[in-house]
């Protein structure tokens, strides 16, 4: 058994996304006291535990919020269902901390190591702040990760001299035993292990020893693991109303690095997502962004929601950020190949459509399909790109076709195009048809050249008022 | 000779009537005297074309069908950006182009097309980007060259016939003109030697045919064919005499 146990010390903090976490000093507070503040309140003296009014008598710049329980607990299911991507047994270790089993998911990736730096990469990229410690036993791991100790220990045999450097703050007992150990000379669980056991849990209670001999594994400690949910469904809170694209795009991106996590751990990929924005006096906006084919790649999700923010105008500043996606399909992997060969790039004319789909808008991007129908106009539709079609037989037809028929001059019963003569080169063409739709043509085609050698496609309109009109330019 | 021959045919020696070698592979135009011209044999990929037909509808779309017909008969997309008509689907399958392959950008401010050429030209999954991008500088036009470097791309851009006098980086620049009912084509850049003297080709939108027209008064002398009735054609029985009589 190998077990990872990831401590989150700022999730109170990291819960709201906040895109100057950095450079502003926050403070998260329960109560009436601090409960958790950032680098830059830290440097300013900010303290946790210390009261409300003190921190912002020390700093008239601190921002603060009121912590949020529920939302916390979310975030914490929604680490777990990211997690799920390493392996499938994630246990939840409220108020802030994940375990990990990933004993089974060691060869897959290639040792500890490897499996640390890739949690450490996604979860910097989420913006969540972690110590990970790695131990024989679960409970082993999760007081390294909570004294900070960023140790791996591969075998039972060191997990008892580790366990036995640890402080004896790290057990978290309640403060009348912490004095009584303290007042006896207890500093670290090695002096706690060297006193008599029975002595101790008469003095100190059982729990206190059970949790050490979990930690030693002398005690079977079995864990419930986080059911996986079905379906995609993650909230983040906004610490400030924000309506600025930019600032969204940075709080989308966490909740996208969340999905394609959770997708990764299904093998799956998304084909329609919806990105909702709550405001606070108005209906929420919800944008929905659909793919031509399901895909997790972070970075196209993010483009493309870049650009439909961009071209988004809010009502009212935005609160909160969710992100639904209800139906995961799985993706079918791709065999490479040995040499790379142009057809990789399949799927690659499906991104550009809908690259351009998400700037231009989705009736900007189409394809063309023939239909069986005599009337030119109506002999060919707008199709979603890569619509087979069937080429249908007929006479000389334009490459450019007018979007609606431009009536000509007639002098002596000749059209004329642009003040020159036209002279006939081929024609006519009878088309009459569409009787049973309202619609009916009746038209003589012919093809006509103007003197500077552009050849044009006219018809007479056989119908009362007649006429000559220009439908179309041989090209 | 045989000695001086051999010489002159080293690769670094560059004769002042040569076309220059390209890299890239060329696209075939279909007319052999426009491939005898082009440096590569056909039209460069990885670099911008420039064509500047005289008005639209003189043929600079027949020039490029063979090279269109056959990207599409290898499976890549054509995509085309802001064309200044729709381009007539039955057309397009008559001279060879898989409708599968043609995906069509309407635009709706100069800005967007440039963007959204240069979105086409840089991702890798295009095998001919058409463009009409209207009126373009000199900066922009780089920038959609460096787009389409290291992709093989045929990327053209058809510009009014006013911006041959501007200064362009495309490596190809063709002028479309008509003389005497045929093509022609003078080549206003290319890699390597000049050319001044224009290419014509014979390549008609349509094939004359017959034409019967009625009611006219006047002769036209570009009516070929000589009088004869329509044959009758028993639709219903709706004609019961010729439908009409040529006039010479």
């Amino acid at each position: 058994m190998l077990w990872i146990a990831l401590d989150f010390p700022c999730l109170p903090l990291e819960t709201f996304a906040l895109a100057s976490a950095h450079s502003e000093p926050w403070a998260i507070a329960d109560g009436t006291d601090v409960l958790v503040c950032n680098q830059p309140a830290h440097a300013l003296g900010v303290r946790a535990g210390m009261r409300l009014s003190a921190a912002c008598a020390l700093s008239p710049r601190l921002n603060y919020r009121l912590r949020d329980a529920a939302a916390e607990t979310a975030t914490l299911a929604t680490l777990a269902a990211w997690a799920g991507q390493f392996t499938p047994n994630v246990s939840l270790e409220s108020p802030r901390a994940l375990l990990l089993d990933i004993e089974g998911s060691l060869r897959f990736f290639g040792g500890i190591r490897p499996i640390l730096q890739t949690l450490k990469r996604g979860l910097d990229d989420m913006g969540y702040t972690a110590t990970m410690a790695c131990a024989p036993t679960a409970t082993a791991a999760l007081l390294l990760a909570r004294a900070r100790m960023q140790k791996i220990i591969n075998c039972k045999r060191a997990l008892e001299a580790v366990v036995a450097t640890l402080p004896l703050s790290a057990l978290e007992c309640d403060a009348r035993t912490a004095q009584t150990l303290h007042a006896v000379g207890v500093r670290r669980v090695g002096d706690l292990l060297a006193l008599p056991r029975d002595g101790l849990a008469r003095r100190c209670g059982q729990p206190l020893l059970d949790t050490v001999d979990r930690a030693l594994g002398r005690l079977p400690a079995p864990r419930q693991f986080f059911a996986q949910p079905e379906q995609f469904d993650a909230r983040l809170e906004l610490a400030v109303p924000i309506s600025n694209s930019e600032t969204l795009l940075f709080a989308a991106n966490r909740l996208l690095n969340q999905l394609t996590g959770f997708l990764a751990a299904r093998n799956g990929g998304v084909q329609r997502f919806t990105l909702t924005l709550m405001h606070e006096r108005c209906a929420p906006t919800r944008i929905e962004i659909g793919l031509v084919t399901p895909t997790r790649d972070v970075k196209h999700l993010t483009l493309l929601v870049r650009e439909r923010l961009a071209a988004l105008v809010l009502p009212a500043p935005a609160l909160a950020l969710c992100i639904e996606a209800n139906d995961i399909l799985v993706l079918a992997e791709e065999n490479r190949e040995l040499f790379p060969s142009r057809d990789g790039a399949q799927g690659e004319w499906q991104k550009l459509v809908e690259r351009l789909r998400a700037r231009l808008g989705s009736n900007a991007v189409h394809g063309l399909a023939t239909q069986a129908e005599h009337r030119p106009e109506r002999a060919w539709r707008t199709a979603p790109p890569g619509t087979a079609s069937s080429a249908p037989a007929s006479g000389a037809r334009p490459l450019w076709l007018l979007s609606a028929p431009q009536p000509l001059p007639e002098i002596a019963t000749r059209p004329q195009y642009r003040e020159n003569a036209l002279a006939f080169l081929a024609g006519p063409e009878r088309i009459e048809s569409g009787w049973w739709d309202d619609d009916d043509v009746k038209r003589d085609y012919f093809v006509a050249q103007t003197p500077d050698h552009a050849t044009l496609w006219i018809y007479r309109e056989r119908r009362a008022p007649g006429g000559w009109y220009l439908h179309g330019v041989f090209s | 000779m045989n000695a001086l021959a051999a010489v002159l045919a080293h690769s670094a020696i560059w004769r002042g009537n040569q076309l220059s070698r390209v890299t890239s592979s060329s696209i075939p135009t279909g007319f052999a005297e426009l491939d005898a011209e082009l440096p590569g044999g056909g039209w460069p990929t990885a670099a911008l074309t420039e064509i500047l037909p005289r008005h639209t509808g003189i043929g600079e779309l027949r020039i490029l069908g063979t090279a269109l017909a056959a990207l599409s008969a290898q499976k890549r997309t054509l995509v085309w950006i802001a064309p200044p008509h729709m381009p007539y689907a039955p057309a397009l399958a008559a001279i060879g182009i898989d409708l599968e392959r043609v995906v069509i950008v309407t635009t709706r401010s100069p800005r967007e097309i440039l963007w959204a050429t240069e979105q086409a030209l840089r991702s890798k999954a295009c095998g001919a980007v058409l463009a009409w991008p209207g009126a373009i500088k000199y900066p922009e036009l780089r920038r959609l060259q460096m787009a389409a470097e290291d992709n093989p791309v045929l990327a053209v851009l058809f510009r009014a016939q006013q911006a041959a006098a501007e200064t362009s980086c495309a490596v190809l620049r063709i002028d479309l003109q008509t003389y005497h009912g045929q093509l022609a084509v003078r080549i206003l850049k290319r890699r390597g030697a000049a050319l001044n003297a224009p290419i014509l080709l014979h390549s008609p939108a349509v094939t004359p045919g017959r034409v019967i027209v009625e009611h006219f008064a006047t002769s036209s002398r570009s009516m070929p064919s000589p009088p004869t009735p329509l044959p009758q054609r028993g639709r219903g029985g709706l004609r019961a005499k010729p439908l009409c009589r040529a006039v010479s």
